[in-house]
């Protein structure tokens, strides 16, 4: 069925086996996030190693596409450096909102091509971008921290 | 005499459209928004075709015709509250309603019933809608007044255990809703309007889900202002309604200002119409008032207590099939007690986002979230849930459909 879409096998794997979901104690930055229309939060912590993303951390709530999606996100941002984390975040951002006609750049964005089906679904594109624009949000403070 | 529901449905022509390739809709998200009838439809339709002019302006035929249907309507609206057409006072939603009371009371000068300043509180409760709530918090801010509150107990029901506190002599306003859009839970207001007015507070009551649901009697509530909304009501967008004494009406200053609510101008100052014109500056939402108005009658030929006591036993229904379904925890009471047809849930681990796509792809439509009433579900340990309000065009089958569709949900994210 066309909710197969959706839920790919490998966004409720990460649902279930969420990744680094584990506030680190220290930190370069933290925020919080919160989608106002549907109550999910995210804390995400970001450490920086130079230009290269050392460790991204998190905790929340949220629907599976949310949870899934963050998990994802630190699974293929860890180890880059920012500017690769910025050509990736730039490339999740246009896939969800292509309306479903794209699939997505595995070369580039790896499990998180899983998420294409969430661009047909209007009111669930907020929910896998939570996580990400927490992820700017962060990236962005920590750098001027750093600079 | 009870209802047919599958009779009702032949009026609402949206409930024979297909959802999601072909499946049939189940519609149980009342408490969102209704759906309307033909009747409705016609009405509003019908006032644009033949006699659209601005009301309360003009001295043309089409004119006359418009402020005639404006004012049926608000005698059609007086007659089902029991109250007199000089009370009731059209806005644009209920969340406008809300609005316009406390920036109104805001507007009170010194030796008003309705002047706060530091000193006064303002009560409400943890289970308003955000409507109901938020314009309080601002009106307590602008004012240096204090917000006080009635918690919720576990069982999803007011504590009013601490009443005479709660509502002490420095209590000015007391709102408060008549039945939670989250919980189903209808509030006795009998105590709270006996303690309210003791201490010279006026009772506020948001009945934006109580008036569509069930026989509301603003005489024998004894509360002092009712809102509520038309399209909850089987009504259009764009309409609500402020109903209060005419007393506090006309004690009460105006919100908006402009035109149709003077009584006379100079460069400099102006006098006010008599309520309700005060609170009705600019041309009104005139077809979606003839909308409402004919939604009332629609309501009103079938019978308010048949369409609560069918809600009822559709929720009876759905609780006892909910108490089978292993890991669903239904937030709010478990009975059928002073309770409306409004049902929220939990299903396990299965986030309510996640359970209401699973229904959607089955035709079934439900809301998901903390339902504009945030600090309720924050209070309840459950930052989300899942809930189906129900309706006089809802069936058996609608109930069964959901149960299933619960069931398969738990297969498909098991």
């Amino acid at each position: 069925m066309q909710l197969d879409n959706l839920y790919q096998e490998v966004i409720l794997d990460h649902y279930k086996n969420p990744q680094n979901k584990k506030l680190s104690s220290s930190y370069d930055a933290q925020v919080h996030h919160i989608n106002p229309s549907c109550g999910d939060e995210i804390t995400l912590n970001v450490t920086l190693d130079g230009e290269s993303i050392a460790a991204i951390t998190w905790d929340g709530v949220g629907c599976s596409i949310s949870q899934a999606s963050v998990s994802i996100l630190t699974d293929l941002l860890i180890g880059k450096s920012i500017s690769q984390a910025q050509v990736i975040s730039d490339s999740f951002m246009h896939l969800m909102q292509s309306k479903g006609t794209e699939t997505g750049d595995e070369a580039v964005l790896e499990d998180a091509v899983a998420l294409a089906g969430v661009s047909q679904y209007p009111a669930r594109i907020k929910c896998a971008l939570l996580g990400w624009m927490a992820f700017k949000d962060a990236s962005v403070q920590a750098m001027a921290k750093n600079s | 005499m009870a209802l047919n529901p599958y009779e009702i449905a032949k009026d609402f022509p949206i409930l024979s459209r297909t959802i999601r390739d072909g499946k049939k809709l189940v519609y149980l998200d009342s408490g969102a928004t209704s759906q309307k009838p033909n009747v409705v439809i016609d009405a509003e339709s019908n006032f644009y075709k033949f006699h659209n002019a601005a009301a309360h302006r003009g001295a043309h035929q089409l004119a006359e015709e418009a402020t005639d249907a404006l004012e049926g309507a608000r005698s059609i609206v007086a007659t089902f509250l029991n109250a007199e057409a000089e009370e009731i006072v059209f806005t644009k939603s209920a969340t406008e309603s809300l609005n316009l009371l406390s920036y109104a009371m805001g507007n009170a000068e010194s030796g008003s019933r309705f002047h706060l300043t530091a000193g006064d509180s303002i009560v409400v409760s943890e289970m308003e809608h955000h409507a109901n709530l938020i314009p309080w918090q601002q009106l307590a801010a602008r004012t240096g007044a204090t917000l006080k509150w009635f918690e919720v107990t576990p069982e999803g029901r007011l504590d009013l255990s601490s009443i005479d506190s709660i509502i002490d002599a420095n209590t000015k306003v007391v709102a408060i809703t008549h039945q939670s859009n989250v919980l189903g839970t209808i509030n006795p207001l009998g105590d709270i309007v006996k303690r309210a007015h003791s201490v010279g507070a006026v009772v506020v009551l948001d009945a934006c889900q109580s008036v569509p649901h069930m026989k509301v009697d603003v005489k024998s509530l004894g509360v002092d202002f009712i809102t509520f909304s038309g399209h909850k009501t089987v009504g259009p967008t764009g309409i609500g309604i402020l109903w209060g004494r005419s007393e506090l009406l006309n004690e009460l200053p105006p919100f908006l200002t402009g035109g149709s609510m003077i009584e006379n101008v100079t460069m400099t100052s102006a006098t006010w119409a008599p309520a309700p014109r005060k609170f009705e500056a600019g041309v009104p939402n005139m077809a979606q008032a003839v909308g409402l108005g004919a939604a009332l009658t629609y309501l009103s030929t079938i019978g308010m207590e048949n369409i609560h006591a069918h809600e009822v036993s559709l929720a009876k229904l759905l609780l006892d099939e909910l108490a089978h379904i292993e890991d669903v925890k239904v937030v709010g009471p478990s009975d059928m007690n002073l309770r409306g047809g409004t049902v929220s849930f939990t299903v396990g681990e299965i986030h309510p986002h996640d359970l209401g796509q699973y229904l959607d792809s089955q035709g079934i439509a439900v809301r998901t979230g903390h339902h504009c009433a945030w600090p309720l579900t924050r209070k309840l340990g459950v930052p989300a849930t899942t809930r189906a309000s129900l309706y006089l065009y809802n069936t058996q089958e609608d109930i069964q459909a959901l149960v299933t569709g619960i069931r398969d949900a738990q297969k498909y994210f098991a």
